[in-house]
């Protein structure tokens, strides 16, 4: 019999432990599929964050490092000088990248190092229970912001893909969302762009995935997909950036 | 005799690092360390290594955490602050069972204390300054010589247990100059063998996984016992000290790294009187030479510490003594610097009270 679909060679075989409804395993088997299709899965060196995407390093078919919360972008610098024949990923979450690691986020970008950024922005911290993330939108409920996200007394989220457009330093900058089949579709796409120039040795890539946490929101993962269109995506825009490959010369 | 050269202590560090292979270096600028990381940037440039200059501390351990997972070997060098902001990224590599090399020149603290020679991080370095139970080998030179030979021997153990090496200077060793013999043959770092922990793309072979965490309920326990073995092989193995006069010493000194250079005048001064007074300079921090302490304190009555800290070396004398003889203590905290008249009254006012 012909298989017509299947778990790509990309991911390993354990069992995958998000939540249902959850943007990671979606996210994961882009990359999975990836690795494979673009032929880097023997050269991939990914580093696995803090949070519900910890178990990263079991589920990615490829050399795999667990690093500490923030750092990310630091490991694969050091990754990434040491082996520049290798394509360097780190996966990150928003508290992990926006918020105990915004410096290597923003130094990394601001070297035009030549590593690709998995940045999935779920608007809220997963693994810990559903606290306020610097991604959290304003009035958004999360067990530490009960009432809602207050901006005079919690401020404002960060707006990470726009911050680092402010940087010259960056080469590739984009925002996708996993919340329909179109949009899947654009997500691999800009994932397997940012693979593309780093294998060019263009420099620096993140691709920012809005991404549902159900969980998180305490809504229905059909809820969840609906609230990215209608709520996040329009305080947090889709759209490409910056994509230096595309500057006149 | 072979040639010597006229080097800084710093730079003898630089040029003994490089000699030993070290071909990656991060690292952030802090007094009185700043000729290292300025000295590295021309040398890794001329031998093809890497040289980042950091936005932090916490990046600088980050990186040497993904280069010497990916291969290399990689050092950084600090001052007391910067080495305290190191510690989480420490913790990591210790339990990912990584050898990286942290230079750290130490000054007078708590705080942003001062840019003067100390020895008050002991208790950072050798009881592990970040979180989880773990130890980090700690080598301490006195010399510009040793500021050269250190690097090799800190790679060496740490790639052999695979775990984090610590260099323990301090101002005064990283500023003076003096003659240093460039020994040994260099290390390419090429030729080192690929280990089948590193990070390299899974071309060939299973993938490899580096991490620090077992979420798996008694896993981390059998993980963390695993590496108590190796904290009592390296513990058996690795202590490593230098004598001075003490086959027949009545009063035997205590003191590494520059406490150990004035010490070594002050137990002069002492033999000069009549007097048999001797050194026992710790090299390896961690492990702490305990056995040879604890021989001695079978035959010899008094043991005098003597640190530029309020006292904390002394505690690993005490454990070492186990209350077979006496401890005296000399400290010099923040900055301060003992002198060597200052330890022989100290040794004369002990032999005076027996």
């Amino acid at each position: 019999m012909k298989l017509l679909f299947g778990r790509p060679a990309g991911l390993t075989e354990i069992k995958q432990r998000y939540c249902p409804g959850c943007g990671h395993g979606i996210v994961h088997r882009i990359i999975g599929e990836l690795l494979v299709e673009m032929n880097i899965r023997e050269k991939a060196i990914g580093i696995a964050p803090v949070g519900c995407s910890v178990f990263a390093d079991e589920y990615f078919n490829c050399d795999m490092i667990q690093v500490p919360h923030g750092r990310a972008p630091a490991v694969a610098t050091g990754i990434k000088r040491t082996r520049p024949d290798c394509v360097v990923f780190t996966y990150q979450g928003d508290g992990d990248l926006a918020a105990i690691g915004t410096a290597e986020t923003i130094h990394a970008a601001a070297r035009n190092e030549n590593i690709t950024i998995i940045f999935i922005n779920n608007a809220i911290y997963g693994m810990t229970g559903g606290q306020l993330a610097p991604t959290t939108l304003p009035g958004m409920r999360s067990t530490t912001s009960v009432k809602g996200r207050d901006v005079v007394k919690q401020g404002y989220p960060i707006k990470v893909c726009e911050l680092l457009n402010a940087l010259d330093g960056p080469f590739y900058l984009e925002r996708v969302a996993v919340d329909t089949p179109k949009n899947i579709i654009k997500t691999k796409k800009a994932i397997k762009t940012a693979f593309q120039y780093q294998l060019e040795n263009k420099g620096f890539s993140l691709i920012e995935v809005l991404s549902m946490c159900p969980t998180g929101w305490g809504v229905t993962p059909i809820q969840a997909k609906k609230w990215i269109a209608e709520v996040m995506a329009k305080y947090y825009p889709l759209g490409e950036f910056r994509n230096r490959a595309k500057e006149v010369k | 005799m072979a040639e010597k050269t006229l080097m800084y202590g710093n730079h003898a560090l630089v040029e003994g690092a490089i000699y030993a292979g070290c071909r990656f270096f991060a690292g952030y600028p802090i007094t009185p360390q700043n000729e290292i990381p300025e000295y590295m940037s021309i040398r890794m440039n001329e031998v093809g290594g890497v040289f980042l200059q950091t936005e932090s501390e916490l990046a600088a351990i980050n990186m040497l955490f993904g280069a010497a997972a990916a291969g290399a070997r990689a050092m950084t060098s600090s001052s007391s602050p910067g080495i305290s902001l190191m510690q989480e990224g420490l913790s990591y590599i210790a339990g990912a069972d990584i050898p990286v090399l942290v230079v750290n020149v130490v000054r007078g603290g708590p705080g942003l204390g001062n840019i003067a020679p100390a020895q008050s991080d002991y208790f950072q370095s050798v009881k592990s300054g970040g979180h989880g139970d773990y130890h980090t080998i700690v080598l301490a030179p006195n010399s510009a010589q040793e500021m050269f030979e250190f690097p090799r021997l800190a790679f060496e153990l740490a790639e052999k247990y695979r775990n984090p090496a610590l260099i323990l200077a301090d101002g005064l060793l990283g500023q003076m100059m003096e003659p240093v013999e460039i020994k040994g043959e260099p290390i390419d770092p090429k030729s080192l063998p690929e280990q089948d922990w590193w990070l390299t793309g899974c071309k060939g072979r299973e993938r490899r996984v580096v991490r620090s965490y077992d979420l798996r309920p008694g896993k981390l326990e059998e993980w963390n016992w695993r590496r108590w073995k190796k904290y009592q092989e390296i513990l058996n193995n690795e202590q490593r000290w230098e004598e001075i006069k003490i086959d027949d010493a009545e009063v035997i000194v205590v003191a590494y790294g520059t406490s150990a250079r004035v010490a070594e005048a002050g137990v002069r001064m002492a033999r000069e009187k009549g007097i048999k007074a001797g050194l026992l300079r710790p090299i390896t921090l961690w492990p702490f030479p305990a056995k040879i302490i604890s021989e001695l304190s079978k035959k010899v009555e008094d043991f005098l510490v003597v640190e530029m800290s309020l006292g904390q070396m002394i505690e690993d004398v005490r454990l070492a003594v186990e209350g077979k003889a006496r401890i005296h203590f000399i400290g010099h905290p923040g900055g301060g610097l003992p002198t060597g008249p200052e330890i022989y009254n100290k040794i004369i006012e002990i032999r005076s009270k027996k």
